[in-house]
């Protein structure tokens, strides 16, 4: 019978050096030098340490900006195909007022992509009505004007960064007004209206890797856990539940694996979820 | 991803981004010490220099105290495709700050850093949409004030 031969191949070649003291030392000594060199970071964090970690509405909850600016990576979409016609400015609910004005700021935005210098002013003006409608502060109403001078002139860099400007404003604004209540549903209209776009979107032109950034389970909970934490007024209010109720089931949609592409079909269902929160935001309630 | 020389980038970057970025900020929140300020403005220096590459400052921020020993760790949510340089300023007594990413697991990223004393930034580019967390880390000096910023593209 024949030996088998890597197997003593292997053990002559590699095993014999590694057993000897004098280079198990070296080697030892050397990986630990690396260990120290690679820094004092943890590799990993440890979960009660993410439990932890700070979570923030200024911060953790993405701009629609960014939302859009990864959106074109694989290629430019039709962005004036995404704008949709003027929404009502006359809301008499404020939490409805509010979430509206989210997806106003990213329709904005989609304007802005879709570089129409009329339709950015036009839904400026827009922005400001609603703004006023909750009684915010005279540093907002001035950013209409400026949305208007920027749209004039095509500089649409600074009309994004208004965008943004105009949507802080608004919330500290909020905030100042003791609305801070409000402030989370702002984002959340701007991230619905957003979302709406993408799924829109990537379902007329399937590409995974524009699909891939549908995928944001901690963004929704983080979102759940911020309306779970309103004054017990807002939360009662008949839209801001049926939004909260929708949220759970949104956010079991946008739950892919990590660098998984979602299907087109999953792109579908998540379109269609959130196409039923938007309309029912946009709803003005008949009055009684 | 590129990391741009900061200290060229910051000669020419736009001061009028950072100016505007700094008078929003300051409407935004509410009263601060001059410490806050101080480290907001470092975060928005640093920033400044991506701008020159063709990031956007996202407007908002993280600003607070750290230790030694005691990072800070920040959620935010990133998307797949786009780039992002996390800046982080501080204040003295910081001698020298450190930023790295982890993401939603908690496994180190592997990110471009850059740091120069009170100021660090890391960049890098998910390949994953989700939640990622950023830690801020005093390695050197006393307790003082950061303030973290974020640019995309």
């Amino acid at each position: 019978m024949q030996n088998i031969l890597a197997g003593n191949l292997r053990e002559r070649a590699y095993a014999p050096p590694f057993m000897r003291p004098a280079r198990r030392f070296c080697t030892i000594v050397f990986l630990l030098g690396c260990c120290a060199g690679i820094g004092a970071e943890p590799a990993r964090l440890p979960a009660d340490q993410i439990a932890k970690a700070i979570r923030l509405d200024a911060i953790s909850i993405p701009t629609p900006g960014e939302l859009f600016a990864a959106l074109e990576k694989p290629g430019k979409p039709n962005w004036v195909g995404q704008m949709r016609g003027p929404i009502g400015t006359s809301y008499k609910n404020r939490a409805q007022i509010a979430l509206n004005l989210g997806g106003l700021i990213a329709d904005g935005f989609i304007a802005v992509e879709a570089k129409d210098s009329q339709q950015v002013k036009n839904i400026g003006t827009d922005i400001i009505k609603l703004a006023k409608a909750l009684g915010v502060s005279e540093n907002v109403l001035s950013r209409g004007n400026s949305i208007n001078e920027f749209a004039e002139n095509n500089e649409w860099d600074a009309l994004q960064e208004e965008l943004e400007a105009t949507q802080n404003e608004v919330k500290a604004s909020m905030q100042t007004h003791r609305d801070q209540d409000l402030v989370i549903l702002v984002s959340i209209g701007g991230w619905i209206r957003g979302t709406q776009v993408v799924s829109s979107t990537v379902l007329q032109n399937y590409d995974e890797r524009a699909a891939k950034v549908l995928r944001q389970p901690a963004l929704v909970n983080f979102i759940e856990s911020k309306l779970n934490e309103v004054s017990p007024e807002v939360r009662d209010e008949p839209l801001v539940k049926e939004v909260s109720g929708e949220l759970p089931g949104v956010e079991k949609l946008v739950s892919f694996p990590p660098g998984k592409a979602p299907t087109a079909d999953d792109v579908k269902k998540v379109n269609e979820a959130i196409g039923k929160i938007m309309s029912r935001i946009e709803t003005k309630e008949e009055p009684k | 991803m590129k990391l741009p020389p900061p200290a060229k980038a910051l000669r020419t970057s736009g001061s009028s981004v950072i100016a505007f970025a700094l008078s929003v900020m300051m409407v935004l929140a509410a009263p601060e010490s001059d410490s806050e300020v101080a480290a907001r403005r470092a975060a928005l220096d640093l920033a400044g220099a991506f701008s020159n590459e063709g990031f956007k400052m996202r407007d908002g921020h993280w600003s607070g105290m750290i230790k030694p020993k005691e990072p800070a760790l920040i959620a935010v949510n990133l998307y797949a495709g786009n780039q992002y340089w996390f800046s982080v300023g501080a204040t003295e007594p910081a001698k020298k700050i450190a930023v790295n990413v982890y993401d939603e697991t908690g496994k180190l990223i592997q990110t471009e850093n850059y740091s120069e004393g009170d100021k660090a930034a890391a960049g890098f580019s998910p390949t994953s949409s989700g939640q990622y967390y950023v830690l801020v880390d005093l390695v050197e000096g006393d307790e003082s004030s950061v303030c973290l910023v974020y640019s995309y593209k």
